[in-house]
């Protein structure tokens, strides 16, 4: 009210003024409450926890017990420490070889199925759609099935063909090859949409123009077709990328992190510290670098993106 | 004068006009040959790849009927050669399959109830009221993308601990209500819907939250239906949370039952893929109810969880 007497006319100013702080309330008041809960999960579950990982990573907290801080030795020790760096290599060499992989098929299948000349393309896209259904879990199940060593149909299949059954379980690296099948399965659906949908927008004049000026198919493709889903590529490649670090639920029921811990993967790793040997603190600090790691390739992914663009 | 000048470049068009139209339809002419020339090859090759992606699945959906002591007798066949529903009794009769798939249910249907409701609200927030609380908001929302939880799951479980929903179902549905994809969602579609509308509503006295149930949440509903499809197929094949949330074996879900039986020493594959295959049919079925919500959402900017 005294702002209104001091901004000077009384009367119709002050009536005004006032209604407009009436509804500049308004504004602020509705979107708080339309916003409020989801502010308190975000503090709750997202904020609180990622502050205490921080605080835990700097004790040697057990789960129970008071926090005693010791600096700065976990991240001493897991610099130190030959399974992290294994366990961290090891999801590196599976990001890198599956998103590539989850890549090319998504957009091959999109591809094909965006393409006139190709016949009953809504029965082919709810088959390689279905994938998306079925739960980490079941992928894992599905595939140590058809890749069992002894009983799977794929080592039928090679031996009914005249070859020696193929180690997949055994070998740690063929054993992360199925792991990475078993990715671009479930991973391709689910990417598929987003690139369909990219696709349809490319202009047709735009395609029919190239053609016209005697590009061929794959010329098309490479300079019409790629440039125009760049931002859908961006965004495919990032979040498979951010996929395939924290890849835990289809490798717990594949193989286990199996041979022995070859094949273990950094949530794993941290999962095992963290809660089966209750070294709550050390995991915390694998967390933490696990947590840069991450926005590291975030960030360089974005700068790539703009330069690009 | 103006028509006179006008005429000569309209005459002078129209060969060229037609000759374009001649052109065009040469051109498809030749498309559509092409096509068909092409059209072979490339319907098998997407045949072919449509087989590929099938073959786990049928392999590990006829497995599911063959007995035990089938499923390991060389030969292997296709076709079970002896159906039976042997696997799927004792999944559910045995491992107290019942009571996992009835707190999976729960948990998916609360959730998905709520985590819709929310987005709806929260994006549409974040669509019509630039403010500088809403636009940090959206920033919040976009490094939870970034950072998932299952980079900090021991504090997480604390957390989980010190608000007394450990071991409950309650601990699996409040955290995962918010979701940035849902949000996004809602925020993407509410920035399509004119300003006009809102003013008009405003100008005629509506209230802003009765502006946003009356009017723009019935506007939303292709997209609610979306939503609810994809949170009820996260929730539902949810892995990391029931793990760290739920101990009591009476309150597993699905995906962590399951997890108990492929991670044991000896794995009983028939009572496995019968529990497997029971746990994908709810989602099969909403699947094909709502495909189209599906396969024909206009899917966007981070739309995965």
């Amino acid at each position: 009210m005294s702002t209104t007497v001091a901004s000077g006319t009384p009367g119709a100013g002050a009536v005004r003024s006032k209604s407009q702080q009436k509804r500049r309330n308004r504004y602020v008041i509705a979107p708080l409450v339309l916003i409020g809960v989801n502010v308190v999960l975000f503090l709750v579950f997202f904020v609180w926890p990622g502050a205490l990982g921080l605080l835990y990573s700097f004790t040697d907290y057990r789960g129970v017990g008071r926090l005693n801080f010791i600096g700065l030795a976990n991240f001493q020790k897991l610099f130190a420490d030959a399974t992290f760096y294994a366990a961290l290599g090891r999801t590196f060499v599976y990001t890198v070889l599956s998103v590539p992989l989850v890549y090319v098929c998504s957009l091959g299948v999109a591809a094909l199925l965006v393409s006139k000349a190709v016949r009953g393309r809504t029965a082919a896209k709810i088959v390689i759609f279905l994938p998306w259904l079925i739960s980490p879990i079941v992928v894992g199940v599905i595939w140590k099935w058809m890749f069992g060593q002894d009983f799977g149909f794929v080592n039928f299949v090679i031996a009914t063909l005249g070859g020696s059954p193929v180690p997949w379980s055994s070998n740690g690296n063929l054993a992360l090859a199925v792991v990475i099948f078993a990715s671009a399965w479930g991973g391709t659906a689910f990417n598929m949409l987003l690139f369909i949908a990219a696709l349809k927008n490319i202009p047709e004049a735009l395609l029919e123009a190239a053609e016209l000026d005697g590009a061929n198919a794959w010329q098309r493709f490479l300079n019409v077709t790629l440039p125009g889903i760049a931002p859908t590529s961006f965004m495919v490649i990032l979040l498979s990328t951010i996929h395939a670090m924290k890849e835990f639920a289809m490798i717990q029921a594949l193989t286990n992190g199996g041979p022995g811990t070859e094949n273990t993967l950094i949530v794993q790793y941290i999962y095992k510290t963290g809660f089966e040997q209750s070294k709550v603190g050390y995991a915390s600090a694998a967390s933490m670098v696990l947590m840069v790691v991450l926005l590291a390739i975030a960030l360089i992914q974005l700068r790539f993106n703009r330069k690009k663009a | 004068m103006a028509t006179a000048a006008n005429l000569p470049p309209v005459i002078a068009e129209e060969p060229a006009l037609g000759a374009e139209k001649v052109e065009a339809a040469r051109g498809q002419r030749g498309n559509r040959e092409g096509r068909a020339k092409l059209s072979v090859p490339l319907t098998l090759l997407m045949w072919l790849i449509a087989a590929i992606y099938a073959l786990p699945l049928l392999w590990f959906l006829l497995s599911s009927f063959k007995p035990g002591s089938e499923l390991f007798s060389y030969p292997l066949s296709m076709i079970p050669r002896e159906w039976t529903f042997q696997g799927f009794v004792d999944a559910w009769e045995r491992v107290d399959f019942a009571q996992y798939f009835l707190n999976t249910a729960t948990v998916a249907i609360v959730t998905t109830v709520l985590t819709v409701f929310f987005s709806a609200c929260t994006g549409y927030a974040l669509a019509k009221y630039n403010n500088k609380g809403t636009r940090l908001f959206f920033v919040c929302i976009l490094a939870t993308t970034m950072l998932p939880t299952e980079v900090i799951l021991n504090p997480t479980f604390s957390v989980i601990r010190d608000l007394g929903l450990y071991n409950s179902l309650a601990g699996i549905i409040v955290p995962s209500v918010l979701t940035a994809t849902g949000v996004f969602m809602f925020r993407q579609f509410f920035l399509t819907v004119p300003d006009d509308l809102l003013h008009s509503a405003r100008i005629d006295g509506a209230s802003e939250l009765a502006i946003f149930f009356r009017i723009m949440l019935p506007l939303s509903r292709p997209i609610l239906f979306t939503l609810a499809i994809f949170s009820f197929q996260w929730r539902w094949n949810d892995y990391i949370w029931p793990l760290i949330v739920l101990n009591d074996p009476k309150w597993y879900t699905l995906q962590v039952a399951l997890r108990s039986i492929v991670g044991a020493e000896n794995i009983d594959w028939p009572v496995l893929l019968g529990a497997s295959v029971i746990s994908i049919l709810p989602l099969v079925l909403v699947f094909f109810v709502f495909q189209k919500y599906v396969l024909n959402a206009d899917v966007s900017a981070g739309l995965k969880d």
